[in-house]
């Protein structure tokens, strides 16, 4: 089967994969759960979706043309498919750029670390490639999905933006912009050109919508899919509907971006290529992702030095053994401690990071100097974060937002 | 500087504004100047002049006899629980400009209080007249709260009068009712990070608290908690010279750590190396964040101006989206 078919398969086939869903584990924009009791099959999803592995010789090529060394979530795993990538990078070989495409749906005001990372790894993308920006601020999906007033949600967008700026995206580069103000002119065209090429049995398909579902919930997808089109930005990229779009996001996302994907040929543009993350594990355990609505799930970039130390003494899920005495003799289960997950995200160094997982795997390292460094790297972190944050304006994110050119956004 | 008591009332006067004065000794405390304007029929107010943990100011203006719980109050802000306290007194004069037992409304005449949010009790609605001190507690001022109103729509406030009393449940599906008067900006008070250190606050009876849910035990366990990294002003960012002294200055301490008897021994005439690779992997990502932050500030200024050049002309319709 080729990639086409493979592609068009997943999708036109997740009607009837859904019905065996009820025992697997699940995963789409608004839920993701394992398996019962288990972790999340990240090979299964990989086959289940279409999509690749992203492997070391594609990060090689990365470090070769970015003339740096990967970002640590790249050497770790934590991007681990993707979709086109390898496309991208063969055009920006020959000299052909692209933009980045990302997102955020502002349904709270606590951001937590799991937010954070696609928006991390898409500023090293930024800076690393020298290549343009969109950052979608959905506050339109979040009306429709939440108990929220619409007041509320673009308050919360412009809340979030501060926290997105703070990952330190270049101004020169970067439009930010929020689905209730910008949705009109060529994007709405855009949005429009998708819908009449997605039928509601795919709709159905794909997000599991039912007929009870108020239409606002139909209506959304193509909003998020409008983005991956160059067109939609006029005022950034006029002239340059050739533009490739790369996509960073969590793989939860990738439902939409297949539907994207499926429609962009069918209108005359590029498929926009994806760069997928795992789950940043919660607190507890991997059996899911982190929730917002639990703040003991959670790392938040508000916690302060002690609350972080609180959490993950007290809420991060071990690996090690009950006793010091059995711990000495059978080692850490590495594939179960949060500290060591974390570590792997946030640790940058490799050296280091091979020594605690070698020592404490073998039992010669206690559970509590490894939360102890991971509290001193994290608290390193959130403080960075903060600092970054408070330098933030309300003029700094009316700048960002404002629908002006970007002039030298390749340079 | 901020606004003295008359140019206050000269103020108010411009405004047409209508009200009546008292004169009277310097009070403290409701209950003292309850002794002197007591029985004038107006409503005696208590005035709280909070903090939450970002640094951000809350006067909270209720009646006398209103309860006001800092803990609902909190989450119905959005603030989680506890996350609001009474501000230090400090800020009263750096950032209200008044005497201590004198936290008023009024006092967001003054520009530092420009970022204070205000909430007014709604029960003031109900009264013919309400008492507040102007900007000093040797007076108070009986007025309607329309005239109130009026005052601070002169200086381009709104006036948000929440029910005080009221404990509506705040989670996953009910958002914080008060959210939107969070105010957007924190502000910065130098001072405030070395004196948290000694604070310990005189107790009850003083000025920025006359309220039963308060507790003056906060001021202190406040300054157990690690102050908060969003201590440093934004402004570090727009002045060159204070920018490169603090990445001097990291510079030095790093350097200075790292060159000591030990380290010579160890590693005598490399040690320059050494240091050098030190320096470079310790702060070449806190100075790549600072440094953007920089650019993206500089920009935001830029920006800002053209906005401004472009409203003159009228050509802003050129910002919308085409």
């Amino acid at each position: 089967m080729d990639k086409e078919e493979l592609e068009r398969g997943a999708l036109q086939n997740e009607k009837e994969k859904q019905e065996e869903e009820e025992e697997e584990q699940v995963v789409n924009p608004w839920e993701v759960s394992a398996k019962e009791g288990g972790k999340i099959d990240y090979d299964k999803l990989i086959e289940k979706f279409g999509c690749q592995r992203l492997n070391q010789s594609l990060i090689d090529r990365v470090e070769h043309l970015t003339s740096r060394r990967a970002h640590v979530f790249l050497r770790r795993g934590a991007f681990f498919a993707h979709r086109d990538f390898n496309e991208i990078l063969d055009a920006y070989e020959r000299g052909e750029k692209f933009y980045l495409y990302t997102g955020r749906g502002p349904s709270s005001e606590a951001l937590h670390l799991g937010h954070l990372i696609p928006f991390m790894f898409t500023q090293y993308l930024q800076e690393a490639f020298k290549v343009p920006l969109v950052i979608q601020l959905t506050d339109d999906e979040k009306f429709l999905w939440k108990n929220l007033t619409v007041e509320e949600s673009r308050r919360l967008a412009r809340e979030n933006a501060k926290d997105i700026i703070a990952c330190g995206f270049d101004i020169r580069r970067t439009f930010i912009f929020s689905d209730f103000d910008y949705v009109g002119g060529a994007f709405y065209r855009n949005m429009i050109e998708i819908s009449k090429r997605v039928t509601c049995n795919q709709i159905v398909g794909i997000f599991g919508f039912v007929g009870e579902d108020h239409i606002g919930k139909y209506s959304f997808p193509p909003v998020q899919a409008a983005p991956s089109f160059p067109s939609s930005f006029p005022h950034l990229f006029s002239g340059k509907d050739n533009l490739r779009c790369l996509i960073p996001c969590a793989i939860d996302q990738d439902p939409y971006f297949r539907m994207t994907r499926d429609v962009a040929p069918r209108i005359g543009h590029h498929k926009p290529a994806l760069i997928e993350s795992l789950f940043f594990p919660a607190l507890q355990g991997e059996t899911g992702k982190m929730s917002a609505s639990d703040p003991n799930s959670a790392i938040y970039v508000t916690d302060s030095e002690k609350d972080i130390k609180n959490k993950i003494n007290r809420y991060a899920f071990s690996g090690g053994q009950d006793s010091i005495e059995k711990h000495r003799q059978l080692g850490a289960n590495l594939e179960v401690d949060i500290p060591i997950k974390y570590l792997g995200f946030f640790l940058e160094d490799d050296a280091e990071l091979e020594h605690i997982k070698k020592e404490y795997g073998a039992g010669r390292m206690l559970t509590g100097e490894v939360k102890q460094r991971l509290i001193e790297v994290l608290t390193k972190l959130v403080e960075r974060h903060r600092r970054a944050r408070a330098a933030v304006t309300d003029e700094m994110v009316d700048a960002f937002m404002a629908v002006r050119p970007l002039p030298n956004m390749f340079n | 500087m901020g606004f003295s008591k008359d140019q206050f009332l000269a103020r108010l006067q411009e405004l047409k504004i209508e009200f009546s004065q008292y004169e009277h000794p310097v009070v403290m405390t409701v209950e003292a100047q309850a002794k002197y304007v007591g029985n004038t029929g107006g409503a005696l107010s208590k005035n709280l002049f909070l903090k939450d943990k970002k640094n951000r100011f809350y006067v909270v203006s209720a009646l006398a006899d209103t309860k006001v719980d800092l803990k609902v109050l909190s989450q119905r802000l959005g603030l989680g629980k506890g996350g609001l306290r009474m501000a230090p007194e400090e800020a009263l004069g750096e950032i209200l400009q008044v005497p201590l037992g004198c936290v008023t409304p009024f006092a967001l005449i003054n520009d530092s209080a420009r970022h204070v949010s205000l909430l007014l009790d709604q029960g003031f609605k109900g009264k013919e007249h309400c008492l507040f001190h102007p900007l000093s507690n040797d007076m108070t001022i009986s007025l309607n709260v329309c005239e109130l109103d009026k005052f601070l729509r002169s200086i381009g406030r709104n006036s948000s009068y929440v029910d005080l009393e009221a404990n509506p449940p705040v989670g996953k599906d009910n958002p914080p009712d008060l959210a939107d008067l969070v105010p957007s900006d924190s502000v910065a008070v130098p001072d405030l990070l070395e004196k948290a250190a000694s604070v310990q606050g005189p107790t009850k009876d003083h000025a920025v608290s006359v309220t039963k849910g308060a507790e003056p035990s906060r001021k202190v366990k406040n300054v157990k908690d690690k102050p908060v990294g969003s201590m440093q002003p934004s402004n570090s960012f727009k002045d060159v010279g204070q920018y490169v002294e603090e990445i001097l200055d990291k510079t030095s301490a790093l350097l200075l750590s790292e060159i000591t008897e030990d380290t010579i021994k160890q590693h005598g005439e490399r040690l320059g190396a050494v240091v050098s690779n030190c320096i470079r992997e310790r702060l070449s990502a806190e100075l790549k964040a600072d440094t953007r932050s920089y650019l993206n500030a500089a920009y935001t200024e830029g920006f800002g101006v053209a906005r401004m050049m472009f409203q003159n002309t009228g050509s802003h319709n050129q910002f919308r989206c085409l």
